[in-house]
């Protein structure tokens, strides 16, 4: 590199090609770069191999939050342990009750349903990820996690929950990590209904993360604050019957043609550090259609997200009280 | 010394790794907004004072590194920054005699054309965000922009 180490007139000297011609040739490559990158192509597997390159350092970045998180569970007081055992024990006693009823209510409901068995769960299977860095501002509500394809085959459009509900869905994954879009992301939307009453609608994410808007329903529609929504099974990423929210807020002003609807999700989203991914039993009438799955979906994740929202939408429209929307995809 | 060489080409990649991670780092939300891109502040001032050790191919591979970490659409932290870069490679003898006050505003309008090239981009590809909070680090990256130039220019001897 003694070439580099020339005099001050080097900037002067006529060796390299100019500046703007070498801009010129970036700038091409960054516009075809993007063209590919907008279209399902080559670039998916980029992109792939290049999330797995920027793993490490997204641990390493945020290792001293993982490593206090640690260190304070670690080193907590025998006392606090204890409070926290006795509460867990109430809560795990509270929860084998409502086990109990909820076996006693799925042989019934089968029985309803005139089958031989009750079905059995929806999720198929489970798989714990913890949450490796998180970004929750009013553009952007994403988390990484610790889980990839190599773990399990984790797919795109995997829904993702916590403990208390619906989290978001998974919007790329590399080997050993994913990215999940949070259901309070301004760019997306989840179909959902009212446990109540059955009425269908949209919740789409506000931008901050204790928040869902459901823009679509009528002035006059039945809801109110309080309501438990759930997720309707329509859209074909997440199945029927997960809960999303819970509805904070109603305005409805008579001057415009639609409520403005607020709901807040039961999903811990800025506190979770685990988060858990699901797997659907394919044949089960509550799982997500996986139809649109296997034609060819979008590339950019965005897209996904915008094809499902009028299909919903009108699904919703067409047929508001309609039992099961859909069934198995055969 | 004269600036140039294998030592500080790896000093140069050594203060982009760690810009990078500064700017990945999870911060609460509110700091996030008022988080300076020092990444592309970083990148500004080695292709001001050293533009040819990498040019603009420096700003090229640090906004694809970007939009890797940010989950952007691929290309377009390159474009914006390589164009901003170019601006700096193209300028660095004007804008390196200013004071540094005067160097502050350059820093400002550099960024603010980054960004709008980021809103143009994000427009066109169809996922608009039109939140004013996007604009606010081309704020506070002019103003740290002082403290960059001093721990940056301690790294090579002054010219």
């Amino acid at each position: 590199m003694a070439v580099l180490g020339g005099g001050s007139n080097r900037s002067h000297s006529g060796r390299d090609s100019s500046p703007g011609f070498r801009f010129t040739l970036y700038a091409i490559l960054s516009v075809v770069v993007m063209y590919y990158d907008q279209r399902d192509s080559w670039l998916t597997s980029l992109r792939y191999y290049l999330s797995a390159a920027a793993y490490p350092v997204q641990v390493a970045v945020s290792s001293p939050q993982a490593l206090y998180s640690w260190g304070t569970e670690s080193f907590q007081s025998r006392k606090s342990l204890r409070a926290e055992n006795d509460a867990l024990r109430v809560r795990e006693r509270e929860l084998s009750l409502n086990q109990m009823r909820f076996a006693a209510l799925e042989v019934e409901n089968a029985r309803l349903r005139a089958l031989r068995n009750a079905l059995p769960p929806v999720a198929e299977r489970s798989l714990v990820a913890e949450v490796v860095s998180v970004e929750l501002n009013p553009l952007r509500q994403r988390l990484l996690i610790n889980k990839g394809e190599r773990d399990g085959a984790v797919f795109r459009r995997q829904a993702v929950v916590d403990a208390r509900g619906l989290l978001g869905q998974v919007v790329r994954v590399g080997p050993w990590s994913a990215e999940i879009i949070l259901i309070t992301d301004p760019e997306h939307a989840v179909p959902v209904e009212i446990v109540r009453n059955g009425l269908r609608s949209i919740a789409v994410g506000a931008g901050n993360s204790g928040e869902l808007l459901l823009p679509y329903l009528a002035v006059n529609s039945d809801i109110k604050p309080g309501d438990l929504l759930v997720t309707s099974g329509l859209g074909g990423v997440f199945p029927a019957g997960y809960p999303v929210a819970k509805v904070t807020g109603i305005k409805r002003d008579p001057v415009l043609l639609l409520a403005q609807v607020r709901a807040q999700p039961l999903a811990t989203l800025e506190r979770d550090r685990e988060v858990m991914l699901l797997w659907f039993a394919q044949n089960h009438p509550a799982s997500p259609s996986r139809d649109d799955q296997k034609t060819g979906l979008p590339a950019n994740p965005n897209d996904v997200l915008r094809v499902l929202t009028p299909a919903a939408a009108e699904a919703a429209a067409a047929n508001p009280r309609k039992a099961q929307p859909d069934k198995d995809p055969e | 010394m004269i600036l140039g060489g294998r030592e500080s080409r790896l000093m140069i990649l050594t203060t982009v790794v760690i810009a990078m991670v500064l700017s990945v780092l999870p911060l609460p939300p509110w700091l996030v907004i008022v988080r300076p891109a020092f990444l592309v502040l970083v990148v500004l001032y080695w292709s001001s004072m050293t533009p040819h050790a990498f040019g603009i191919f420096l700003g090229w591979l640090s906004g694809l590194a970007i939009d890797v970490f940010q989950g952007a659409q691929l290309g377009e932290h390159a474009l914006a920054l390589s164009f901003i870069t170019y601006l700096a490679v193209r300028f660095h003898l004007q804008v390196r005699a200013k004071p540094i006050f005067e160097q502050s505003i350059f820093v400002l309008i550099a960024l603010l054309l980054y960004e709008t090239l980021l809103w143009w981009i994000d427009g066109w590809s169809g996922h608009a965000l039109n939140s004013p909070t996007r604009w606010v680090h081309a704020l506070t990256g002019a103003l740290i922009w002082p403290i960059v130039v001093g721990v940056l220019g301690r790294t090579h001897s002054p010219r």
